[in-house]
């Protein structure tokens, strides 16, 4: 389901970054861990089509992205690829729901049942209707799986989503993005430099 | 939830930047669109009460003087010129139509015009109740006054000498409501119309000290002696020519062969146009400065917010939004600020247009109406949806060429 062959980048001829070869099989989670440094953003953002690489071949869901237009990979994005981020992002002038709905009018699609069905398994129903400022760090950090997982995705990235954690909160967030990716049906890429992750991976890649 | 409507919530959610752009664009355009219809309002009042009046003959003095107070009852009159000299002229062939009209007294403010019955025609005024004046002392009474001072058909009433409120009373002089007129707008709605001889009546007692007043301009009448058996006076006559062209060389005969003044009424308020027109245009231009401020104001605005909300839109971008959907977000904040803030300015112009005819009605008992747009007004929409493209335009480019792997990166 992911390809990726010697995969090379980097930033204005000063950082360079060459990839080992991931080969990740449908129905599979990845662990990628890697020390601050060793380009774990950039590698993410390959993934995510929100950069190209300068040579080699990231096959995605069987689709080469490096041959893909800026407009064909944000439509591949919308329609495959869920994004958590290390710090949550959200359009703060909307309330939980609104974000969510905008997410869905993004991927063209309008279905209340399912940002319920999401808020309800994340146990933020309650705060549908609060601004996103209004939220705690964790209730935060579950809207963003949300929106992550709103559009039903084929794949999950993860940027970093236990680095601020302690021990506890660390394994219960993972539990549920784990869970989140099997119940709605997705595969799970988390890349981090947080090695308390690698017990809850069978697979896992170290760059 | 869309774009338009995202659009909107991050206007809301900025309320205090987004209001400074809107109140100054309100500003902008309402000024203009205030100068605008008044200028349109008071072009259109004036216009439709000339009537068709080429020519007026009155009392030597100013000219504007001369049209303000015997076409549109609004200044003194010049003075008063002499029933036969005003026949003389209406006789001329070049003459088609004629209109005497005197003043005398006032009730409550209102004008009481003393005239021959063709002026009510002059106006389309209809009778709505009663009957035109068969005696003297017998009124019509226009709309507007009757509206105001709670008039009645048969009641009296008692006049004052002069033009303002402030004359002193005639004992003698009580008239007689017969009709009321139907509205017309036109002057005649503001006035209380009787025939000349009433007017003639009431001020025989009078005429002794006023001509003492006169006595200057007196003297120089090459005719006293012939008018001797008719002393009687008018304020000013109205004159249609049977020829528009007439209107160059027949005032210019009266002007200068007798001690009569002639004015043309269109002459005169196309020139008294210009004179306003300059103020006009200065105010324009500073409320045009306005525009261009809000104009600056709204760029910076969502220069800034676009600053503040990098992240936001990176995020909308990652959930797959294209560059395009981004940029016009942006376009749409500022067209909805702009948009809204011109309707707002027509509406504030409206309301000024009120403001202003309230003051008019209570001055000069003129009152202006019509809410309708003008084509002016349709610039002005095009000037304010110029504005929120132009501002917007490097604020969306800078979305558009957003590079959101380095804003995520950074963050």
């Amino acid at each position: 389901m992911l390809n990726t062959k010697e995969v090379e980048f980097n930033y204005d001829n000063q950082m360079f970054f060459k990839f080992q070869n991931i080969d990740l099989n449908s129905n599979e989670n990845l662990l990628i861990i890697g020390d601050s440094g060793v380009g774990k953003t950039t590698l993410m953002h390959l993934l995510a089509g929100l950069l190209k690489s300068n040579s080699g071949s990231i096959k995605l869901f069987d689709k080469e992205l490096n041959q893909m237009s800026s407009y064909q990979l944000d439509s591949f994005r919308k329609n495959n690829i869920g994004i958590v981020f290390q710090r949550p992002h959200f359009v703060n002038s909307l309330t939980v729901k609104e974000n969510l709905q905008l997410a869905q009018y993004i991927a063209n699609k309008n279905d209340n049942t399912r940002i319920e069905s999401i808020l309800k398994n994340l146990n933020i129903f309650d705060k549908s209707n609060k601004k996103t400022n209004q939220l705690s760090q964790g209730e935060k950090q579950r809207v963003s799986i949300a929106l992550a997982i709103v559009n039903s995705p084929k794949l999950i990235l993860a940027d970093e989503p236990t680095s601020s954690l302690d021990d506890n909160n660390c394994s219960k967030v993972i539990k549920l993005l784990k869970k989140q990716a099997t119940d709605f049906g997705a595969q799970l890429i988390v890349i981090t430099h947080d090695s308390r992750l690698k017990k809850h991976f069978k697979k896992s890649i170290e760059l | 939830m869309n774009i338009f409507k995202l659009s909107i919530k991050n206007i809301f959610n900025k309320p205090l930047s987004s209001s400074i752009s809107l109140a100054l664009l309100v500003l902008g355009v309402g000024i203009i669109s205030l100068l605008l219809q008044l200028n349109t309002l008071i072009k259109d009042q004036m216009d439709n009460n000339l009537r068709g009046i080429d020519m007026v003959v009155g009392a030597k003095g100013s000219p504007l003087q001369l049209i303000l107070s015997s076409v549109y009852h609004i200044d003194s009159p010049t003075g008063n010129i002499s029933l036969a000299e005003a026949e003389t002229i209406s006789n001329n062939r070049m003459v088609g139509s004629s209109i005497k009209i005197l003043y005398g007294d006032n009730y409550k403010g209102f004008r009481i015009v003393g005239a021959e019955r063709k002026f009510v025609e002059l106006y389309k005024g209809v009778i709505k109740e009663g009957k035109d004046w068969d005696n003297p002392y017998e009124v019509l009474v226009g709309s507007k006054v009757y509206e105001k001072l709670k008039i009645n058909l048969g009641d009296e009433l008692i006049s004052s000498h002069g033009l303002r409120e402030t004359g002193q009373s005639h004992d003698e002089g009580t008239f007689k409501v017969v009709g009321l007129l139907k509205p017309s707008n036109s002057v005649i709605d503001q006035l209380i119309i009787t025939s000349p001889e009433s007017v003639w009546d009431i001020h025989e007692t009078h005429d002794h000290d006023e001509h003492e007043n006169e006595h200057e301009h007196e003297h120089e009448h090459e005719h006293e002696d012939e008018d001797k058996d008719d002393n009687r006076e008018i304020t000013a006559m109205l004159i249609k020519f049977k020829s528009p062209m007439n209107i160059i060389q027949f005032p210019r005969q009266i002007n200068e062969n007798t001690n009569l003044q002639a004015a043309v009424p269109s002459y005169e308020i196309s020139r008294l146009f210009k004179l306003f027109g300059f103020g006009i245009e200065t105010l324009s231009y500073l409320a045009y400065l306005i525009i261009i401020v809000s104009g600056f104001s709204l760029f910076i605005n969502l220069f800034n917010s676009m600053r503040e909300r990098k992240y936001e839109m990176a995020l909308i971008r990652t959930l797959g939004a294209s560059r395009f959907q981004l940029s016009t977000m942006i376009i749409f904040e500022s067209l909805i600020l702009t948009i809204s803030g011109f309707i707002l300015g027509l509406l504030f112009s409206r309301f000024g247009v009120m403001f202003v005819s309230s003051l008019m009605e209570e001055s000069i008992n003129y009152n202006l109406k019509s809410l309708k747009i003008l084509n002016e007004e349709y610039w002005l929409l095009g000037l304010s949806i110029l504005i929120g493209i132009v501002s917007s335009l490097i604020p969306a480019i800078q979305v558009y060429k957003m590079n959101i792997s380095k804003i995520l990166a950074d963050a």
